[in-house]
């Protein structure tokens, strides 16, 4: 009926013209900003030509690959524990575990620092040890921490929503079938929980690579892109450098997420 | 019982329908229903019943040049918010936020009657449904034939000037249908509002209705009462749609019909005629001293209880459904003769 | 507590019983030591908080000195947090609410689209759009240093979590029927919208908006481009503190950070339980 068509498309209007000023518009311009500046279209080759952007690119994909490996592996050990074994105390460490899901990057960092930095914990256990206090708040080792730190709580849900609908009629059969343990989780466990292990995979890559807060809280001698950008548009005044950048960052974001929805059907974020 | 208000008839002139995706759902329909009759669209699924009824409520809109009349107002520019017509859905649409009583007194409040109206016309419809008992349940507490009654109450509480059901015994297992089949043809008869009701189900809609309309494809079929739909079917589809219908085919000759099963003497034959159809209860096993027109040999033999239902093959594609009333059971193979009531044949 | 634990011995005996005991004690202390990992540091910063020298530690002694510290100078900042949530969750409120019930009502390959396109502020770094409003609204002198400014941002980044909270709910009920139902009976548009999508919606529009509040308030990557000297969220002066001022003060800032949040966090867990089918926490992600 037209004037339900109508009606309804009324309705989308204020969220629509919302988003087109505030998102639409700012992005296309930001695309054109990035090719206004002094290297013109080129900015946006800068990211793979220019060595410093590149190592920084690099730097970046390195630690997201990282975190994200890093972290798969443990939110797989602990949210297939934690959903397959019933015991009292269970939900209290699934809250545990999901609590930081809220924490802003910079609160991320200040965690890294109260376990890593110069008064940590970390450095008071070594020093007790060994004498040496271990220090690395500060460096790419600390960041990547920060990292695993916020990306657990957001993957250990996906692997135990998907460990859920696990049919363990499949598992029972391979025991049947004489497999030990660790066949059953090599060949049953696993590949069905490969679907949820890339979608929340690269909502982790995604967001490792656009984390902004923690490394800004680690302070500036980690070479991230969000850091790069960060100081080409507050220190250099390089707005076309900055804008080039962050729109290809933002691209590479989508992208990887968009891949993700599409194995997994729900929203992503790269927030940290 | 002054339940609804004064029924009005129905006109469709030239309506079809069809979607946005271009499937033709209804292809040109006039119907006329009278006021106060129950005219139920039976067919199979995808034969534009359902589009038909909601062209008759005001969710759809009929394809420019359809119209629909209620007594002699065109109302085909009106939404169903302004047509007032009490609606039945499949699936009831019973309102999860709102206990029973607030959803059979929703139409009301819509109309801005006050409390105490509202309150004394619920409990009309509550007593008239007997579910007096579930006015403060919430819609989830529900059995299938609990939200039925509801949805009839809601309906008719706003006092439509007709009722409009789309299979509302679908949802519900085979007794309770045959229950709720019974109290809704007598709540029908009782209340004398003009009633459209769709429904897949034969035996519902020879039940249930004043007249039929059975639907093929986006076309009707045949019009009439439960009694011509099944004794004299228009068409073909007709004919095989409704009950079981035998089919025998040879050649006729000066009232004389001759198949591979024997031959009929019919004196109306129609020249030229190539089948017969006719029902199982219009052929029976020819008693010991009876000339039989047909014969053939049992193929396969159901005892259903109160009779036995026999599938006679005669050298026809399809062997003859016959029922027999006797308390003799059957052999498999056995040679019968039959005999037909000549009252009962078809040629279509 | 002590009957916990003896409860909790005694479970564990007897899963030790009949399944691999080793198996299971080292997958448990694998998840009690990541537990330890991300709660230990969290107590820590709330006891650096509360502690009169962290150096020291606990035998320094207990004191509010910090929170206080923090309160003198930044309560501001909290007000401004709380303030721009609650603004954030009403304009998400008007902006989403009908927007998803008409995605709910049209499902085709433009309301697809238009999902896609909602989502775009949240996939992106929030570095980016920041930077975007930035270069486009950066003169509009009035606009860039009021707290319009920040409150955009906020709105765009958790629109879709409302939009998508709301969409749950709402398709998981025969929303057409129930409408043709109530129109059937005569309700125009706004009487159906009022009685019956809006009810049944609630659950979706509570967690919506326990979500639009949580993300406000911890949003940093957008605010801390977006922001100006006078137009500070908590987030912000976190940033500010952890920077300049000692260890305690950041902590007892922080530990004012978490009082806020953490019963938001819980509510949202309690009301979508991560095992259930509802709308769940895994999504904020």
């Amino acid at each position: 009926m037209q004037s339900e068509n109508r009606r309804l498309l009324v309705l989308m209007l204020p969220a629509g013209v919302f988003f087109a000023a505030f998102f639409l518009l700012p992005m296309g311009r930001l695309f054109f900003i990035g090719g206004s500046g002094t290297l013109g279209w080129a900015a946006y080759a800068a990211i793979v030509t220019d060595r410093l952007y590149f190592g920084s690119l690099l730097s970046t994909l390195a630690v997201a690959t990282a975190t994200t490996l890093v972290t798969l592996v443990i939110s797989g050990i602990a949210g297939v524990f934690l959903q397959r074994h019933r015991f009292p105390g269970n939900a209290v460490l699934v809250a545990m575990l999901t609590l930081p899901l809220a924490f802003p990057g910079v609160v991320i960092g200040f965690m890294v620092i109260m376990l890593a930095g110069r008064q940590g914990l970390i450095g008071t256990v070594t020093e007790a040890i060994s004498g040496e206090r271990l220090v690395f708040a500060y460096s790419m080792a600390g960041l990547f921490m920060g990292y695993v730190y916020f990306s657990i709580p957001r993957t250990i849900l996906t692997v135990m929503a998907a460990t859920e609908k696990l049919d363990p009629k499949l598992e029972e059969a391979a025991r049947s079938l004489g497999a030990s343990p660790w066949q059953v989780v090599r060949d049953v466990i696993l590949p069905g929980l490969k679907p949820a292990f890339i979608s929340s995979g690269a909502i982790c890559f995604a967001t490792a690579v656009g984390a902004f807060g923690t490394a800004f809280t680690l302070a500036t001698r980690i070479n991230v892109l969000p850091m790069v950008i960060y100081t080409e548009f507050t220190l250099s005044a390089n707005i076309a450098m900055a804008a080039a950048l962050s729109f290809v960052l933002g691209a590479i974001t989508w992208v990887v997420l968009a891949l993700a929805r599409s194995a997994a059907g729900s929203t992503v974020a790269a927030a940290g | 019982m002054s339940a609804a208000g004064r029924p009005f008839s129905i006109q469709l002139k030239g309506c079809s329908k069809t979607f946005p995706d271009g499937t033709r759902a209804l292809e040109t329909l006039e119907l006329d229903i009278e006021a106060g009759e129950t005219l139920v669209f039976l067919g199979p699924s995808g034969c534009g019943k359902t589009t038909t009824l909601r062209i008759i409520a005001g969710l759809e809109s009929p394809d420019v040049g359809g119209q629909v009349f209620f007594d002699s107002e065109n109302v085909t520019a009106l939404p169903i918010e302004q047509r007032n017509v009490g609606m039945v859905f499949q699936s009831y649409a019973l309102f999860p936020n709102m206990s029973v009583a607030q959803n059979i007194g929703y139409g009301l409040r819509i109309k801005k009657h006050n409390a105490k109206a509202i309150n004394a016309r619920v409990s009309e419809m509550l007593e008239m449904m007997r579910i007096e008992a579930l006015a403060d349940r919430r819609v989830d507490q529900l059995s299938g034939g609990q939200r039925q009654r509801v949805a009839l109450a809601r309906a008719l509480a706003v006092r439509p000037r007709a009722l409009l059901l789309d299979e509302p015994l679908t949802a519900l297992d085979a007794k309770l249908r045959d229950t709720l089949r019974l109290e809704i043809d007598t709540l029908l008869r009782s209340l004398a509002i003009t009633t459209v009701y769709v429904t897949h189900d034969q035996a519902e809609a020879m039940a249930l209705g004043d007249r039929i309309v059975v639907m093929d494809q986006g076309c009707v079929a045949h019009v009439g009462t439960p009694r011509e739909i099944y004794q004299r079917p228009a068409n073909r589809f007709v004919a095989e749609f409704i009950g079981t219908m035998n089919k025998v085919s040879g050649h006729a000759s000066a009232g004389v019909f001759t198949c591979s099963a024997g031959t009929i003497c019919w004196p109306q034959l129609p020249a030229g005629a190539t089948e017969l159809l006719f029902r199982p209860e219009d052929i029976r096993l020819a008693g010991a001293d009876e000339p039989s027109t047909l014969s053939g040999r049992v193929a396969a033999a159901f005892f259903l209880g109160d009779r036995t239902r026999l599938f006679i093959e005669v050298g026809e594609a399809q062997p003859l459904v016959v029922e027999s009333p006797a308390r003799r059971s059957f052999e498999l193979g056995e040679q019968l003769g039959l005999a037909i009531d000549v009252n009962g044949l078809l040629v279509l | 507590m002590h009957q916990l634990m003896y409860q909790l011995m005694r479970q564990l005996t007897h899963k030790l019983m009949h399944k691999r005991r080793w198996l299971f004690m080292l997958q448990l202390a694998f998840t009690l030591l990541i537990c330890a990992f991300l709660i230990v540091p969290v107590i820590l910063s709330m006891l650096a908080g509360l502690t009169v020298n962290y150096l020291v530690g606990i035998e320094s002694g207990l004191t509010l000195r910090w929170v206080v510290e923090v309160w003198d100078g930044y309560r501001e900042t909290i007000f401004a947090s709380i303030g721009l949530s609650l603004a954030c969750l009403a304009i998400t409120l008007v902006l989403g609410v009908p927007a998803a019930y008409a995605l709910a009502r049209r499902q085709n390959r433009f309301t697809r689209a238009i999902e896609e396109l909602l989502v775009m502020p949240v996939a992106v770094p929030g570095l980016a759009t920041a930077l975007a409003l930035i270069v486009t609204y950066g003169t509009a002198g009035g606009f860039r240093t009021s707290w319009s400014f920040i409150l955009v941002g906020h709105v765009l980044f958790t629109l879709p979590f409302m939009v998508r909270a709301v969409l749950a709910v709402l398709m998981a009920i025969d929303l057409k029927t129930l409408e043709e139902g109530a129109a059937s009976l005569g309700a125009s548009f706004g009487q159906r919208f009022r009685d019956i999508v809006l009810p049944n919606c609630r659950s979706g529009i509570l967690a919506g908006s326990l979500m639009v509040v949580t993300l406000s308030m911890g949003e940093f990557n957008m605010t801390w481009l977006l922001h100006t000297p006078f137009t500070k969220t908590l987030p912000v002066g976190l940033a500010d503190a952890y920077a300049s001022l000692r260890l305690e003060v950041g902590s007892a800032y922080t530990l004012i950070f978490f009082v806020m949040i953490m019963p938001l966090l819980l509510a949202l867990q309690f009301f979508a339980t991560p095992r259930s089918k509802k709308f769940s926490v895994k999504d904020v992600s």
